[in-house]
């Protein structure tokens, strides 16, 4: 009996672990099915060549280049903002600052991935982009330079907490060492920490680029709905994501061509994102046992 | 867990706050008039019937929006007692309505007309032919009319940025038909939404824009964006370039962007006392809840004219065999067909 109960348990805790698998696998089945329905009727080539996306109109063309280069701007912007700012906070909260202050600022700054991503959208559009419009007049309503700025800050949390952790995980006898050899703070920091935490470092930016690369409120209401094959920051672009978001919004009737888009559109941002999730699961499993 | 009991039973509290009925200064009335068509009627028809709701609380109304040709094919099965309609009934849908044994009555209720417009700061654009404007937005420009002075060559060589409704909308239809000649035909590398407050947003926050939407929402925005007049090349409606306004848009000199909208009834239907007082609340109500929507009301004339031909049951259409809706007098139309 007991034996039984334990077994049914067993089940109930192998169900609910399954139900996260059967998902992703659901959401990749319904994405390759849609795709490959979408791939007998539009050109592979020209799906990843063509430089014009204007599916939803009379002259139909296919070309994704538009929307990934979109995406890529915008990932670019906020990567070169939340890199630097991430970093530099991360090595001062481990090595510089007293342990109050970190304990006090880090649930602070972790407070910004808490934000819902909309209200970063309008403070985007409706904050940033009217400054920037003070020093650059040629800037658009909507552009990729302020929705990426603004996301370069939402993901500052994610590259900061994450490399934080991977610098504290390094042995103290490192720090001891560079300390013994005649090291100031900053060169133990900059020469001897941050590379021995490299390998946390790199994971931290790639989940934070994969994050940005999915991001989909704050360049649909910041960035525009224009697919443009260009890497101006100035004008308005068009990311896969919001394209998935305008077509899933409108009324474009299901089983059409033009439904299919989205999902081929989603296929290839989740193999991007995929791709990345699965190049830093590496790394942290190659690199991450060095100092131990 | 306490906390969790008093906010159910808190919710359950407000929720039933909500639910009474309002039976207002009605008649007491009751049975379900149903509306479908036009997405630009929609509006409209729904103010109206959620102001009707409030006197006659016993009828239900509901208003869909599957687009007039949409909500034709359901009207022509009886599926519907009135349809929302952007244009006149089209002649392959008489003939559906006649199949289906169907009798309908038109009536205008209001006008509709898009503005074209450009930033605030735009100091160049004095207005805008229609040929420029197709120039503009047909399908061969994509990609190469990028400049204004690709327009016309006394604008500057500056980068010109595109806003406009999205291929879902019925906006989009009737710019496409009016500017290019085609519905639904026209260049693809602009900024399309169906929002038209994005519209409004992109066009007053960039000095090199150019876009178009509804009149109401240039008439709640003036104060950020400027108005493009029109000029159609036909003296006939007006010479020169005309800016819409009330005024323009009804005596339809403000062309090819005005359009009248109408609301066809089911004849049948019409004998059902629900159906008699929502037109006539209708037509009442249409002229104060256009301004309040942002559609043009028709001359005040008119309406008694629309419920004369109500009362008498005039079916068929005032535009049968073609003829066009746009630049039409509604008063002179409804008086001659008396």
């Amino acid at each position: 009996m007991v034996k039984v109960k334990e077994k049914a348990i067993e089940g109930f805790l192998i169900f609910c672990s399954l139900i996260t698998v059967f998902t992703t696998l659901g959401i990749i089945i319904v994405l390759a099915t849609e795709t490959i329905k979408f791939f007998s009727e539009v050109s592979i080539i020209e799906f990843f060549t063509g430089t014009e996306w204007t599916p939803l109109f009379a002259n139909k063309k296919f070309g994704i280049l538009p929307l990934v280069c979109g995406t890529l701007l915008t990932t670019l912007i906020a990567i070169s903002v939340a890199l630097p700012l991430g970093l530099t906070i991360a090595v001062y909260l481990n090595e510089y600052a007293n342990q109050k202050f970190t304990a006090i600022v880090k649930p602070l700054l972790e407070v910004l991935a808490a934000i819902p991503t909309v209200v970063y959208g309008f403070f985007a559009l409706t904050f940033v982009t009217p400054l920037l419009q003070q020093f650059i007049p040629d800037l658009s309503g909507f552009n990729a330079l302020s929705a990426g700025l603004v996301m370069g800050i939402m993901i500052i949390p994610y590259i900061s907490s994450l490399s934080e952790d991977a610098l504290r995980a390094v042995p103290k006898s490192l720090r001891e060492a560079a300390y013994g050899m005649g090291s100031t703070k900053l060169q133990t920091a900059f020469r001897v920490m941050v590379p021995a935490a490299s390998s946390g470092i790199v994971v931290s930016i790639i989940l934070a680029i994969s994050r940005a690369i999915g991001e989909t409120m704050i360049v649909a209401v910041a960035a525009g709905q224009e697919p443009k094959f260009t890497f101006n920051p100035l004008t308005s672009i068009e990311t896969i994501t919001t394209y998935i978001v305008q077509v899933s919004m409108g009324d474009v009737p299901q089983n059409s061509l033009e439904y299919r888009t989205i999902f081929s559109a989603g296929m290839a941002l989740f193999i991007f994102t995929f791709l990345l999730n699965n190049i830093s699961f590496w790394i942290k499993k190659k690199f991450q046992q060095k100092y131990e | 867990m306490k906390k969790l009991v008093v906010l159910f039973s808190l919710t359950v509290a407000l929720a039933s706050c909500g639910g009474k009925k309002n039976q207002g200064s009605g008649n007491g009335l009751s049975g379900e008039v149903k509306i479908d068509g036009s997405s630009t009627v929609y509006p409209l028809s729904e103010a109206v019937a959620e102001e009707f709701r409030n006197t006659e609380g016993g009828v239900r109304v509901t208003v869909g929006e599957s687009g007039t040709g949409g909500g034709f094919k359901k009207f022509s099965r009886a599926e519907i007692d009135i349809n929302d309609a952007s244009r006149p009934i089209k002649d392959e849908e008489v003939e559906l309505c006649k199949q289906g044994g169907v009798g309908y009555i038109e009536l205008p209720v209001a006008y509709d007309g898009l503005a074209v417009v450009v930033n605030k700061e735009n100091s160049f654009v004095d207005y805008l032919t229609v040929e420029e404007l197709k120039k503009i937005w047909e399908p061969a420009a994509q990609g190469k009319i990028k400049t204004w002075n690709q327009v016309r060559a006394s604008f500057p060589n500056q980068p010109i940025n595109l806003y406009g409704a999205g291929t879902a909308s019925g906006t989009y239809d009737y710019f496409t038909e009016a500017i290019v000649g085609k519905a639904k035909s026209s260049r693809g590398d602009y900024n399309a939404s169906e929002d038209d407050n994005v519209l409004v947003k992109g066009v007053s926050s960039d000095k090199n824009a150019l876009g178009f939407f509804g009149l109401a929402y240039y008439s709640n925005n003036a104060d950020k964006l400027k108005l493009v007049p029109i000029d159609d090349g036909n003296d006939a409606n007006g010479k020169g370039a005309i800016p819409p306004s009330a005024e323009t848009v009804t005596n339809g000199t403000y062309q090819p962007l005005s359009r009248p909208l109408f609301i066809y009834i089911n004849a049948k239907a019409a004998d059902r006392a629900d159906v008699k007082s929502f037109v006539k609340f209708y037509l009442d109500n249409a002229a104060s809840l256009s301004k309040e929507i942002g559609a043009v009301a028709l001359p005040a004339e008119v309406y008694p004219l629309a419920q004369k031909r109500f009362d008498s049951k005039k079916t068929g259409s005032a535009f049968a065999n073609g003829k066009k809706a746009v630049g039409v007098n509604m008063a002179d139309l409804l008086k001659a067909e008396q």
